[in-house]
């Protein structure tokens, strides 16, 4: 039984300026141990995805249909108690900004003391300390620290404490939102190499949400691509850097610079994301795709096994493979 | 058999210290003021019609020696020099003359445009300020400029207020109020950072097409490597206020002498899930500014790092005549 | 003769109704607070009007006295009673805006025209100048607003003008303060930047760039403004700072009216009374609505 399976999730948002549909029929499952990363841009939907999967959709969003089973259980159906008792326990969320996610006027300590008691209320003081000693130091942080305040940490440290409130429980599935897009790149590696080894030694499950399509293709087994609220491709990651099939990741993987490649020839993909409040009719990507037929301007297609467990939603699919160079 | 470029700008030794700001009782107790040293003794040269980039991490300082080189910031001392012409103090309206041949593209487009200034209006101002067009005239190099950029029907954007655009479409509106007034250098800060990845290529594109047909020469500031090595000529490599590594493109990319720059290659992702990464070997974090490691800075963090590291500040060697290295365990 | 004046005067009443419907509407789509704004300016706007047009149909002198019996409560003769000296307090009522819509409008006028430029050229120029100035306006601020109010008009003595003037020292702080704050933000922004570095002059920058960003948060100090000016020119009034009595005016009618309340006579004192809030609270709601709407909200 896969450790999550997600099926049709459709999130929206209302406001005074209309219904806007953040995340549109969603299906995905993931297994245990194994990283999923959700890949797109800005109104891509793979915020308010991840924040869904725990049910902490910003208000004004609200899951209008859909299921989310974690190990089994229909954790839509569930009272507001039961899935405290899940997130943080079972399912762990990194947030994006390490700056605002940490309590200022708290310690470090403190901050493991208070999570654990929240889950557990008769853990005492000094073993949840203990904990925390054990988990800062598989961060990399010395122990002396934990009586230090938040702002006495650099982004990176923080980032470290987050990522370590996250697993001190032991979950068996972290989200992790943009965990590095705020810091630098040498940061960036060994916060990643620390997921990557913090998974293998506690056998959890990861997904990674990121508009960087390089470190998604870098750590991730499994890839979702999402545009304009749909999944367009979802594929094993070396099968979506070979064989790319929708014109959407076609377009990224021709986009970023890749470092060992010499003289790279990038192109871009023409137009703007799409405006969410008036998304355009039929397939969501054909103001901006090249390949675009008559019938992606009226119906919206569906996301199709092409073998593999390769799925695309695309009426017309670009033949040329992605790159250009080699 | 060389080629002399003339040099559009030369900056020497340039210095930017910020005063850190202190309490009462602290100032009372402290002997002397401390500063952030932002930019500490950095001496480069651009030639005309290349890229020049500044790379680095955050507080590197490649950020404040851009603003420093296009006088939107005072040097605490140094010397710069535009076109032969030493404009380090220049003031009032021999300064505003300058501005005219030097522009600059800010890192967020949400934030560089008047919120309550119209497109046209915005794009437009440059013109007025130097008298240079008028209503008419004006409207219509605004309409021409819109379409350099990409943005047409130019009617359809003339009136409308930045809020009404994407990220990408603010900074091509950015991009289109500097070259209006047909620079000869560009200063561009981070100009894709905070654009979807999708669009970089566009807004990179009309950067590197402005290059050709305005002989435009760019200093780029970035800490995206990965950019920096599709769009530059030479870089040279930024640490807590210093240039430790410079070069060509390939000489940096293909071979790195300095520690600090291996670490920097090594940590950049690859979009290629087959690749086996390799660890970087770097400990710890980047040091205040404001207490800097005594000799070379690097040293704290450095795999290679001997105890005259830590004595005496490395000098720049040559390693070829294009490529310096700040780094006496290098070996040449 | 007066037929005339009166239908002109329509006319240019319709042609604004005409420019305003369009943006009444749009306001009202923009929930409560579009609404509470829309009340705001119904309500100053019948003042306004009905105060301007007052001359043409009050139906007595209002200062001529014994056209009725002394102190008499209303009656279908006398809507609103009349007053120890026997005048129609109706009429009274009608014209008595006049005095306070002037003073509050001139005090807010010279308030707006000096605090609001201080304040931009203070914030933007910075270091020492500034802090001298701050220093001096936020003693004037620290005073009570009436004390300050009546000390100037003791001196000044009365008439419109110089109430005005009284009233408007009390506020040019206001104006200045929340004018500074916006600015010493914005300046740090990155279009202000931007705007020096394709070298405009500071003048510019301070006109174009910086004062139309700042204009939003001036516009519900101004609204509240005018409120808190309506009661503080009644207030002078009040204790006999005011306009001269041959001249009717709400704050001068509350004082004589009080003097009628130990005697029950209590019409006097509420009619004028309840203008004058009515006059205020139209202000408040105004800024207060505007001031939900134009405060940047996040978008979702």
């Amino acid at each position: 039984m896969p450790l999550l399976e997600v099926k049709s999730l459709t999130v929206d948002y209302r406001s005074s300026r209309g219904t806007v549909r953040a995340v549109e029929d969603v299906s995905f499952s993931l297994e245990k141990g194994e990283t999923l990363g959700l890949a797109g841009e800005s109104g891509s939907g793979k915020s308010t995805l991840g924040l869904s999967i725990i049910r902490l959709t910003p208000v004004p969003g609200r899951i209008v249909k859909g299921q989310i089973k974690i190990d089994g259980t229909d954790v839509l159906k569930l009272s507001e108690d039961r899935m405290r008792v899940i997130r943080g326990q079972k399912v762990a969320y990194i947030f994006q900004d390490p700056m605002t996610s940490l309590n200022p006027v708290k310690k470090i300590g403190a901050h493991f003391v208070e999570l654990m008691q929240a889950h557990e209320p008769n853990t005492k003081k000094e073993d949840a300390l203990e904990r925390a000693k054990t988990v800062l130091n598989n961060l990399g942080i010395l122990t002396e620290r934990m009586n230090d305040y938040p702002h006495q940490f650099s982004g990176g440290m923080r980032q470290r404490i987050m990522i370590g409130l996250a697993i001190a429980l032991n979950p068996v599935l972290v989200i992790a939102d943009e965990p590095t897009t705020a810091l630098d790149v040498i940061v960036q590696a060994k916060i990643l190499d620390l997921l990557e080894s913090l998974r293998k030694t506690y056998g959890m499950a990861l997904i990674l949400i990121s508009h960087d399509l390089s470190i998604i293709l870098e750590r991730c087994d499994r890839i979702i691509v999402m545009y304009g609220s749909y999944i367009v491709e979802y594929a094993d990651s070396t099968e979506l850097y070979k064989n790319p099939i929708h014109p959407y990741t076609q377009g990224l993987l021709r986009s970023i610079p890749n470092i060992e490649l010499a003289d790279q020839k990038l192109s871009a993909i023409p137009g703007s994301p799409p405006n969410m409040l008036n998304p355009p009719k039929g397939c969501r990507f054909w103001p901006r795709c090249e390949n675009t037929k008559i019938i992606c301007k009226s119906k919206e297609p569906s996301l199709v096994n092409v073998g593999n467990n390769h799925f695309v939603r695309c009426f017309s699919p670009p033949e040329e493979g992605a790159k250009d160079i080699e | 058999m060389q080629k002399t470029l003339s040099e559009i700008i030369k900056a020497e030794n340039l210095k930017k210290y910020f005063p850190v700001q202190k309490s009462f009782l602290e100032q009372m107790l402290a002997r002397k003021a401390s500063y952030v040293k932002a930019v500490d003794n950095v001496t480069f040269s651009i030639k005309k019609g290349e890229i020049f980039t500044l790379a680095g991490e955050s507080g590197c300082g490649k950020t404040t020696t851009g603003r420093l080189v296009v006088r939107l910031l005072e040097p605490t001392s140094g010397k710069i020099c535009f076109d032969g012409e030493d404009i380090t103090k220049l003031r009032g309206e021999k300064l505003r003359m300058l501005r005219r041949k030097m522009q600059i593209i800010f890192q967020d487009p949400y934030a560089s445009l008047n919120p309550r200034m119209r497109i046209g209006d915005s794009i437009g101002h440059p013109l007025e300020i130097y008298g240079m067009a008028k209503g008419k005239e004006k409207m219509k190099m605004v309409s021409e400029v819109l379409e350099k950029v990409g943005l047409t029907p130019p009617e359809q954007f003339i009136g409308l207020y930045p809020l009404n655009l994407s990220g990408g479409q603010r900074q091509r509106v950015a991009l289109a109020r500097s070259i209006i007034l047909k620079p000869e250098f560009m200063i561009a800060d981070e100009p894709v950072s905070m654009i979807d990845v999708s669009l970089r290529t566009t807004i990179i594109d009309l950067m590197l097409g402005f290059r050709k047909e305005l002989g435009l020469t760019y200093l780029f500031v970035t800490h995206d490597l990965a950019v920096a090595k599709y769009i530059s000529d030479r870089i040279a490599i930024m640490y807590l206020g210093k240039i430790v590594e410079m070069g060509n493109k390939e000489e940096i990319f293909s071979n790195p002498m300095h520690p600090y720059t291996q670490a920097l290659l090594l940590a950049i992702p690859v979009p290629d899930p087959e690749r086996k990464r390799k660890d970087v070997e770097l400990k710890g974090e980047v040091p205040s500014a404001i207490n800097v490691p005594s000799g070379c800075r690097f040293h704290t963090r450095c795999p290679k790092a001997e105890k005259t590291c830590a004595e005496k500040e490395p000098e720049m060697i040559p390693v070829s005549p294009s490529h310096f290295v700040a780094c006496v365990q290098v070996e040449v | 003769m007066m037929e005339k004046k009166e239908m002109s005067e329509t006319k240019v009443k319709r042609s604004i109704l005409a420019r305003l419907l369009p943006q009444l509407r749009s306001l009202s789509k923009r929930g409560p607070s579009g609404w509470m704004v829309i009340v705001g300016i119904v309500i100053v706007a019948v003042l306004v009007i009905m105060t301007a047009i007052a001359p043409w149909i009050a139906p007595r002198d209002p200062n001529r006295a014994n056209v009725g019996p002394l102190r008499s409560p209303p009656s279908l003769q006398f809507p609103m009673g009349t007053t120890a000296l026997g005048q129609d307090m109706f009429s009274r009522v009608l014209l008595g805006g006049s005095v306070m819509l002037q003073v509050s409008a001139i005090s807010v006028f010279v308030c707006f025209l000096v605090g609001v430029p201080m304040g931009l050229f203070s914030s933007y120029v910075g270091g020492n100048l500034d802090k001298a100035i701050s220093l001096v306006i936020d003693a004037v601020y620290a005073f009570p607003g009436l004390v300050i109010a009546i000390a100037i008009a003791a001196v000044l003595g009365p008439g419109v003008i110089n109430m005005a003037l009284s009233i408007a020292v009390v506020y040019i702080p206001s104006y200045f303060r929340i004018v500074r704050s916006q600015v010493l933000s914005i300046k740090e922004l990155t279009y202000v930047e931007a705007a020096r570095s394709i070298g405009a002059k500071w003048y510019t920058i301070l006109l174009r760039y910086v004062l139309p960003n700042v204009v939003p948060s001036i516009v519900t100090v101004l609204t509240v403004n005018f409120a808190d000016a309506v009661l503080t020119a009644a207030g002078l009034t009040f204790i006999g700072l005011g306009v001269s009595v041959d001249i009717p005016d709400w704050g001068y009618d509350l004082t004589k009216g009080r003097e009628l309340l130990s005697s029950g006579g209590w019409w006097v004192i509420t009619f004028p009374g309840i203008m004058i809030i009515l006059l205020a609270l139209g202000f408040t709601f105004i800024g207060e609505g505007l001031s939900e709407l134009l405060n940047p909200k996040l978008e979702d």
